[in-house]
């Protein structure tokens, strides 16, 4: 077998996880106006501000157009053709994770990752969403003791309105762009966490998102405020039963890291990437951005693995002095995936730092884009910037492309870029198959090397999510 | 092959490990091997001289099974086994070692990690157990003392801003932890300075054993001062063109290969 069979062979395995489960799901008829934002919101049981904003956003959404730039391609999407809202019928009101039903849960163990078994070895309180409505939250109790506040969005909009008030839209505004606006009118759940002053939160916090009921586009919402002092390490990971349909998902994560606080946003992203001729997939366009204070930290990593098309760049605005960003991700594309993934550094305050890590990993006829902007305003004094961004490439039918932005205002700012492209060569498989190692055990482990250094900012329950969705076998253990 | 006609065809040296007929090999469309023909005993040594572009790496590769290189014509056998038949990954089951001429860098994959995955990948193919991080770490302190490596090479990337010495060194290692039957080592005192030359060698002189067979490809004669060979062969234009004994490699040295080549060539390859 040659090595560009076994590459191929290697990289054409099929998706593991697809599978649908069926659970009685409350669903809106498909297609958006006002009267479904107002639906969305009634079944809810909103506030009004909470509306009104709903409302507001949707207006604003109908001015604007769908933007073309991204370097990705795929049908038109039919917005009159997606179902808004769809919620799991809850049987009767959960009283603990005993009374999640069993269909969930069996779904949640298939993928490995069983709450119980979570809760008791990983010391992760999980907030379950399934579809758009969360269905488990564990780990409250704990938690609320030291004041800090984990639920779903939609429970904190109804018993901590002040502080979704107060910071919904707070780093992005409903008006931001297409897709987060889209997001602002219909968003059906997702997750909310506070973290009060100078608490340091004691486990890690996660959800794990998972797209369920068919054609049902997916409008999660996630803010997290880390209070002055505080510190939080929030976990999210998905995976996706496989379909037909494209599905449509298009969140919104929000950071706000007050001075001196710290948040470091881990994902794995596992969905459906559509088949060998890439039929199928999940659109992932996602705006996730965070704000950081005086002396801030937020910190940004993900592994992107599943998804047909994924249009995503998570971002910091450096706006207190002192503060500091960091992106570090690891985005591969297999088959006919395509990725248009990167990071903005936004440097406002002096004194600011941001590094950007970017490791893309090509197979397949996958296209990768890093897309990164660095900006540095007038104020930013001292402004430091270092960028990597490093693509592998697999075999002979895939692509790699780099689009580095940079805009510098003030000529105290130091911005460093470092660009590579390289191929898992002939040389290299050959090398591990004369010790021993068989091709494709060489092929994960060249990878895995290639994205070490992202990897090992992960926290470590997840980093071995993460070696599993690479499919290769953990880095480093030794020496 | 029987074990008779093993033996038979082993003559008076005992049973043959490797035995090479008429092995011709190309790559791409040019012909690089046409027809070298070698017989190696357990425990023997034998060095490869020859100018470049001799063939000398290519007859390296194809032993270890390199698919760039095409095999065209005659029979490869390792302990009666037809070598040519089995993958690069087999045949390092079976005991092949190449220490190459150019190691290759695998940036952010751990010297240790590779090293004990080669290893369980090899023990596992030979039906052994696999060894845990801590037994492995005995075994590579133990040998990473014949080669005189700091530890701290250890933890670094497979090769990744390795000096060219360092990069020999770590060749022997591997080879020490893999415990090959046979050895092919490519140009190993390539690149090396005396220092270094002597630690490699003293490495190699440690790993001979009477069950273990090397192959030592080398353009000087400098490294046979330190690793003294059974049998020397020249190579010249893809095949073995005289065979003798360690002295051939002395008037190599001093006649060049051009007025070697043209001397009488023994008769037993």
């Amino acid at each position: 077998m040659s090595s560009q069979q076994a590459l191929r062979e290697i990289t054409e395995q099929k998706y593991r996880y697809g599978f649908v489960t069926e659970v009685e799901t409350d669903t809106v008829p498909p297609g958006l106006s006002e009267e479904t934002i107002r639906l969305i919101s009634r079944k809810k049981n909103e506030p009004q501000f909470m509306l009104d904003w709903r409302l507001r956003a949707y207006r604003h959404w109908l001015t604007l157009e769908e933007p073309t730039w991204p370097n990705v391609h795929h049908p038109k999407i039919d917005y009159q053709a997606i179902v808004y809202y769809s919620a799991p019928k809850p049987k009767k009101q959960l009283g603990s994770m005993d009374e999640v039903d069993p269909e969930l849960k069996r779904a949640f163990e298939k993928l490995g990752i069983p709450l119980v078994e979570q809760q008791r070895l990983a010391g992760v309180a999980v907030d379950a969403v399934f579809d758009s409505v969360s269905v488990a939250t564990t780990f409250k109790k704990k938690l609320a003791d030291l004041g800090i506040l984990f639920c779903s969005f939609s429970e904190a909009v109804r018993e901590h309105p002040a502080l979704i008030e107060k910071y919904l839209g707070s780093v992005v505004p409903y008006s931001d762009n297409f897709f987060a606006t889209l997001n602002s009118a219909v968003f059906s759940d997702g997750s909310f966490a506070y973290v009060p002053k100078g608490v340091r939160c004691p486990m890690e916090l996660s959800t794990y998102f998972r797209i369920n009921a068919k054609d049902t586009g997916q409008f999660e919402r996630t803010l997290i405020v880390a209070d002055e002092g505080a510190q939080v390490s929030y976990l999210e990971g998905c995976t996706a039963p496989q379909r037909d349909e494209n599905q449509l998902h298009a969140a919104v994560v929000e950071l706000v890291a007050l001075d001196g606080a710290q948040i470091k946003y881990s994902t794995v992203q596992n969905w459906y990437p559509g088949d060998a001729e890439g039929r199928g997939g999940i659109y992932n366009f996602v705006t996730k951005r965070g704000k950081a204070m005086n002396r801030a930290r937020i910190s940004w990593t993900q592994v992107e693995t599943g998804s047909a098309i994924t249009w995503k760049y998570p971002s910091v605005i450096l706006q207190g002095d002192d503060s500091v960003g960091e992106f570090y991700s690891v985005a591969l594309c297999n088959h006919r995936q395509q990725a248009d993934t990167g990071t903005k550094m936004i440097h406002v305050g002096k004194n600011t730092r941001s590094t950007i890590i970017s490791k893309g990993i090509s197979a397949g006829r996958g296209q990768n884009t890093y897309r990164g902007l660095v900006k540095v305003l007038k104020g930013a004094v001292n402004a430091r910037n270092y960028s990597q961004c490093d693509s592998l490439l697999i075999g002979d039918r895939c692509g790699a492309h780099t689009f580095p932005y940079l805009e510098v205002r003030n000529p105290t700012a130091q911005v460093e870029h470092e660009a590579t492209t390289s191929k898992i060569g002939e040389d290299q498989l050959f090398y591990c198959r004369q010790r021993g190692i068989r091709e494709e055990d060489a092929v994960s482990m060249i990878v895995n090397g290639f994205a070490r250094q992202v990897l090992k900012e992960l926290p470590m329950e997840f980093a071995v999510e993460a070696q599993k969705l690479l499919g290769m076998s953990l880095e480093g253990s030794v020496g | 092959m029987t074990a008779g006609e093993i033996e038979a065809a082993g003559g008076e040296g005992g049973r043959e490990m490797l035995s090479i007929e008429k092995l011709k090999a190309r790559v791409a469309d040019k012909e690089i091997l046409h027809g070298v023909d070698l017989v190696v005993r357990p425990g023997e040594v034998h060095a490869i001289m020859g100018p470049n572009g001799s063939g000398k790496s290519t007859l390296a590769q194809v032993l270890a099974g390199r698919e760039t290189y095409q095999v065209t014509g005659g029979q490869v056998r390792l302990e009666g086994e037809d070598l040519l038949a089995l993958t690069p990954e087999q045949r390092a089951a079976k005991g092949v070692f190449l220490a190459f001429q150019y190691p290759v860098e695998i940036p952010g994959v751990g010297n240790m990690y590779f090293l004990r995955t080669a290893l369980n990948a090899v023990r596992k193919a030979r039906g052994q157990d696999e060894l845990d991080a801590m037994d492995f770490l005995a075994v590579a302190k133990e040998k990473m003392k014949l080669v005189q490596m700091d530890p701290a090479f250890m933890s670094r990337s497979v090769n990744e801003g390795f000096s060219g010495g360092e990069k020999k060194r770590n060749e022997v290692l591997q080879m020490a932890v893999l415990e090959p039957r046979l050895a092919i080592l490519d140009e190993t005192d390539s690149g090396l300075d005396i220092d270094a030359l002597r630690v490699v060698a003293g490495g190699v002189n440690a790993l001979r054993s009477p069950d273990r067979a090397m192959i030592v490809i080398t353009h000087y004669q400098r490294l046979l001062d330190y690793i003294v060979p059974d049998r020397v062969h020249v190579m010249a234009g893809g095949r073995i063109v005289k065979s003798g004994g360690r002295e051939l490699a002395l008037e190599l040295e001093e006649k060049g290969y051009a007025e070697v080549r043209r001397g009488p060539a023994e008769v037993r390859p």
